[in-house]
């Protein structure tokens, strides 16, 4: 029995990832990292900022994403997304830059806890990535 | 009569500007591809948001307590209007079309004692309102700078439209655009986004979902979401009748002007000829009188 599925990732302007042949994605929801696998059962979550992985036969793929919806169902999981990028192709810039406007952000009194989590979050996680 | 050097003058200039009208039509019929193009790539995105949240709102039990971006504020007396129209002219009827529905709109609204906000995106729409509807608008966006389409802009324009309805400037908000059919036919579309319309079928599929977290937060922050995206197919609908229209309205101006080439040019063949024939005519009865 084939334990594989598929995924699209699509973003505002074009589908951005559409394969027929992964056997786990890794996600970065919003309670923490799923991981999903063939027959999940159905399910609707929202991302926060974190690096998605998927797997398939060949190959090992690494996104980082900012926000998103995804949603398994049938064996499909389609990831909305409005910010989203390849680590194989980070631009050095943006990620400083992203992280400095984050860090700002961070630095100003009127944020509240959740805000100011997803923020704390979203700096680790971009600053493991200008490590690499 | 005018003068045969005059109307050489007219048929060189009705020339010249066809010219101009037959290049504008051809960079149209170069971006009108690309912006087709895009509007179909943003396709899936805002059919997929539409599916989640229709899914979601189905699973909703409790609508008493929902967002109010879904079911509304439960009143209906300030309505809040996005015009969308184009930053340029010289296409067509675009922008008047989108204008007479808007307009019609409004009238419906004023005279039933509502209040009436309009914010305009595009600088035409607000030119062609500001005479007539000046009081109401509240706002005037336009993205002359940016050269494409993005999902940036749009997200602007959500921001705002979210930031007046936490307020409660509003409780109903209505866009105008116009919907890319083919390069002959644009449709002017209203659609009202908040409160969410649930006229969609509800296909059966009783999918239970698992939520994580619940409905209610997730809703809560896709609905957002939904509406910039709404606002970004408008956007890309619009770019892509913006350009069909002004392709249409530059092939016709520069048929038009082919005609009254030729019609020019009859006219001055014929005056060149008389002008001939009269001096003939001159030579011819002053020999005769010798």
């Amino acid at each position: 029995m084939s334990n594989l599925f598929n995924i699209d990732i699509v973003n505002p302007e074009q589908s951005f990832l559409s394969k027929d042949n992964v056997f786990e994605v890794v996600i970065p929801a919003v309670e923490g990292e799923i991981g999903i696998l063939r027959d999940h059962i159905p399910i609707i979550s929202f991302l926060k900022p974190g690096i998605i992985r998927v797997f398939s036969e060949s190959e090992e793929q690494s996104f980082y994403v900012e926000d998103g919806i995804v949603e398994f169902k049938d064996n499909t999981l389609s990831v909305l997304t409005s910010s989203i990028f390849d680590l194989k192709d980070a631009d050095k810039n943006f990620v400083s830059e992203s992280i400095s406007s984050a860090e700002a952000e961070l630095s100003k009194d009127n944020i509240d806890d959740q805000k100011r989590f997803l923020l704390n979050h979203k700096v680790e996680v971009l600053k493991s990535i200008s490590i690499n | 009569m005018p003068s045969l050097d005059d109307l050489r003058k007219r048929i060189t200039s009705v020339k010249s500007t066809q010219k101009i009208t037959k290049a504008m039509k051809m960079v149209a019929a170069a971006k009108l591809r690309k912006a087709q193009e895009n509007a179909e790539k943003g396709r899936p995105y805002s059919e997929k948001m539409n599916n989640v949240i229709l899914n979601l709102s189905k699973s909703i039990t409790d609508k008493e307590n929902a967002p109010k971006l879904l079911v509304g504020t439960g009143e209906e007396k300030v309505h809040l209007c996005i015009v969308l129209t184009a930053d340029r002219g010289l296409c067509g009827g675009f922008n008047t079309n989108i204008i007479k529905k808007a307009k019609s709109y409004f009238e419906k609204i004023i005279s039933e004692n509502k209040t009436l906000k309009i914010i305009t995106v595009g600088s035409k729409g607000y030119d062609q309102l500001k005479r007539q509807y000046k009081s109401y608008i509240v706002e005037n966006i336009s993205f002359k700078e940016s050269k494409n389409i993005n999902y940036f802009d749009a997200d602007k324009v959500g921001k705002i439209i979210i930031e007046k309805f936490e307020k409660n400037e509003f409780d109903v908000c209505a866009i105008f655009y116009n919907k890319f059919k083919n390069v002959i036919t644009q449709i002017p579309q209203e659609q009202q986004i908040v409160p969410l319309n649930e006229d969609k079928d509800v296909s059966g599929n009783d999918n239970d979902y698992e939520f994580e977290p619940d409905e209610d937060e997730i809703l809560s922050n896709l609905l957002p979401k939904n509406i910039s995206t709404q606002i970004f197919k408008a956007m890309l609908e619009n770019s892509a009748s913006e350009q069909g229209s002004r392709m249409t309205a530059m092939d016709n101006a520069t048929r038009n002007a082919g005609e009254l080439v030729d019609r020019l040019t009859i006219e001055y063949n014929r005056s060149r000829q008389a002008a001939i024939t009269k001096e003939l005519i001159e030579i011819i009865s002053g020999a005769e009188s010798l």
